[in-house]
């Protein structure tokens, strides 16, 4: 292997779903082979027969979009407020040094620890699950775009005001479209922590959703429903992540020539 | 009738981090006038982009003022064009929407953007290449774009900071005849900042001289060449002479500049 050579869109998709069958493998041969005991890890045939179980009698369909839609609507919420902030601070020194060292204390606290006084001020309905999310995603956005757009190219900036660009041409035409493939990047990686995020809500004081139904499961000791559920996760996530990525290459295609 | 008036201009760059502060440029003095072809030549490191800078109005001079048409610089416009060294396009617009956004900030139609657009597409013989992205262009492309985006803005004075540095040796040949020609056309007012002494005798009706650091004007040479120009002019017994002279001048200053970096 030569470093950085690149390689065929063929040979990379092999090589992609072939980590996957050995993963598939591995755990196959130890809870077929009896290495782990069946209380612990269900082996993958168990699972798929209770994910078929949850699908077809338990309504499990519903709480997947339950789980979808609250972290969707948390995260665009999160994103109309973020966005625009972090381009501001970004953009304006004398707002990023006003809100800069409160976002960055904000940013570290956890999510989680909300979810309590959350519940509180929220009841336990679907506004506290939007707000774990909300909370959760919001400060890192507003950081991160603050960010890319602190650090658009100077010399683009001064090419602009040499041609007459005036402070909101400036910040119209040439900041935000120079950040906009940074920022969709951002998005995406933002929403994928959004995800951990929706899990921890339900899991506490919930009626619908994976996070209720793995909850549930563990009292059962239904591994195979847990490891099912934490599947079907992993697989939205991989596909919400495909589209941004095909999204972002669609609305920006000069940031990949 | 003088278009630009640098008057007592020098740049002290504050001291960082418990150094000495850098002297870039010792007053200086300077009149350009309306339609003439300038070269500021000089070693690297003495002045030249900082005094251009001051003069597009991204930097301010620590002493001094500068007149455009008698009105006192005090920040960037669009009456100064400015061609950077490095690569400045916009790389979100294509060629023809980078050459029309002067146009578009100051609020003129689509239509006529376009058409302004195509004409100097047509000048920097780029017509294929309009909806094209910056990216997918060569460096001398990358130039021509970022002349023709100063010039459809129509400027009062045209800046360039060693525009053609990075470029090969015959490209850059091809593009000084370009913007040669473009000049002896339209006669705007053009600076043109330069370290190669061929590129500052064939472009100018004038060369100024800058000596090493700290920087200031040590000669202001008139280039009495017959315009048009054609490359030929370059092997000529007076561009060979200029040259040397030039070189002279130069060389002392570049002898300096080596024992100070
Ligand atoms: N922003 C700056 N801060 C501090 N020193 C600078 C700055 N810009 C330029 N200088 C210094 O000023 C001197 C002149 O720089 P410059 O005008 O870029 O020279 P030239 O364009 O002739 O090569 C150099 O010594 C450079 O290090
Ligand atoms: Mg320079």
């Amino acid at each position: 292997m030569k470093p950085l050579a690149p390689i065929s869109s063929s040979a990379r998709v092999v090589l992609g779903i072939s980590f996957f069958i050995l993963f598939v493998a591995a755990w196959s041969y130890a809870t077929f082979g009896g290495f782990v005991s069946k209380t612990f890890l269900a082996n993958p045939l168990t699972m798929l027969r209770d994910g078929w179980w949850l699908l077809t009698t338990q309504g499990f369909l519903f709480d997947i979009g339950m789980t979808i839609w609250r972290v969707i609507g948390g995260f665009v919420l999160a994103a109309l407020l973020a966005v625009p902030i972090g381009i501001l601070m970004g953009a304006y020194k004398p707002i990023e040094a006003f809100l800069e060292p409160f976002v960055s204390f904000a940013r570290y606290l956890p999510a989680s620890a909300f979810i309590p006084l959350l519940i509180l001020w929220a009841g336990i309905g679907e506004l506290q699950k939007l707000l774990v999310i909300f909370i959760g995603s919001v400060f890192q956005l507003i950081l991160m775009v603050a960010v890319t757009v602190g650090s658009v190219r100077r010399d683009l900036v001064e090419a602009s005001l040499t041609l007459g660009a005036r402070d909101a041409g400036v910040l119209k035409r040439v900041l935000i479209p120079s950040a906009a493939p940074g920022i969709a990047e951002i998005l995406r990686l933002v929403l994928g922590w959004a995800w951990t995020y929706v899990i921890v809500a339900e899991l506490i004081g919930s009626s619908s959703g994976i996070g209720h139904m793995i909850i549930d499961s563990q009292a059962l000791l239904a591994t195979g429903q847990i490891i099912f559920g934490i599947i079907v996760i992993g697989i939205i996530g991989l596909i919400s992540d495909y589209a941004f990525k095909a999204a972002n290459r669609a609305m920006f295609p000069w940031s990949l020539i | 009738m003088s278009k630009l008036v640098i008057e007592n201009v020098s740049r002290i760059f504050p001291a960082v981090g418990g150094g000495t502060p850098t002297r870039a440029l010792e007053p200086t003095n300077l009149c350009v006038a309306d339609n003439d072809f300038v070269t500021i030549l000089g070693p690297s490191g003495c002045g030249k982009s900082t005094l251009l800078r001051m003069v597009a109005g991204l930097d301010r001079p620590t002493t001094g003022r500068i007149l455009l048409d008698g009105r006192a610089i005090t920040g960037p416009g669009a009456d100064r064009g400015m061609v950077f060294q490095s690569y400045t396009l916009f790389p979100w617009l294509t060629v023809s929407e980078n050459i029309s956004f002067g146009l578009r900030e100051r609020g003129i139609s689509p239509r006529e953007r376009n058409a302004i657009a195509g004409e100097w597409l047509d000048k920097v013989g780029l017509t294929s290449f309009a909806n094209h992205f910056p990216k997918q262009l060569s460096g001398g492309m990358q130039q021509r774009t970022a002349i023709a985006r100063a010039l459809a803005n129509s400027p009062e004075i045209l800046l360039l900071d060693e525009p053609f540095g990075a470029l090969d040796n015959q490209t850059r040949a091809l593009m000084q005849e370009l913007l040669l020609g473009i000049w002896e056309r339209e006669r705007k007012t053009v600076i043109f900042v330069t370290h190669d002494i061929e590129e500052a005798v064939f472009l100018a009706s004038r060369v100024v001289v800058m000596s090493a650091r700290p920087g200031r004007i040590k000669a202001d040479v008139a280039v009495d060449l017959p315009h048009p120009r054609h490359y030929t002019i370059k092997t000529s017994p007076e561009f060979s002479a200029l040259k040397a002279r030039l070189t002279e001048e130069i060389r002392v200053e570049a002898v300096l500049a080596a024992e100070v970096h």
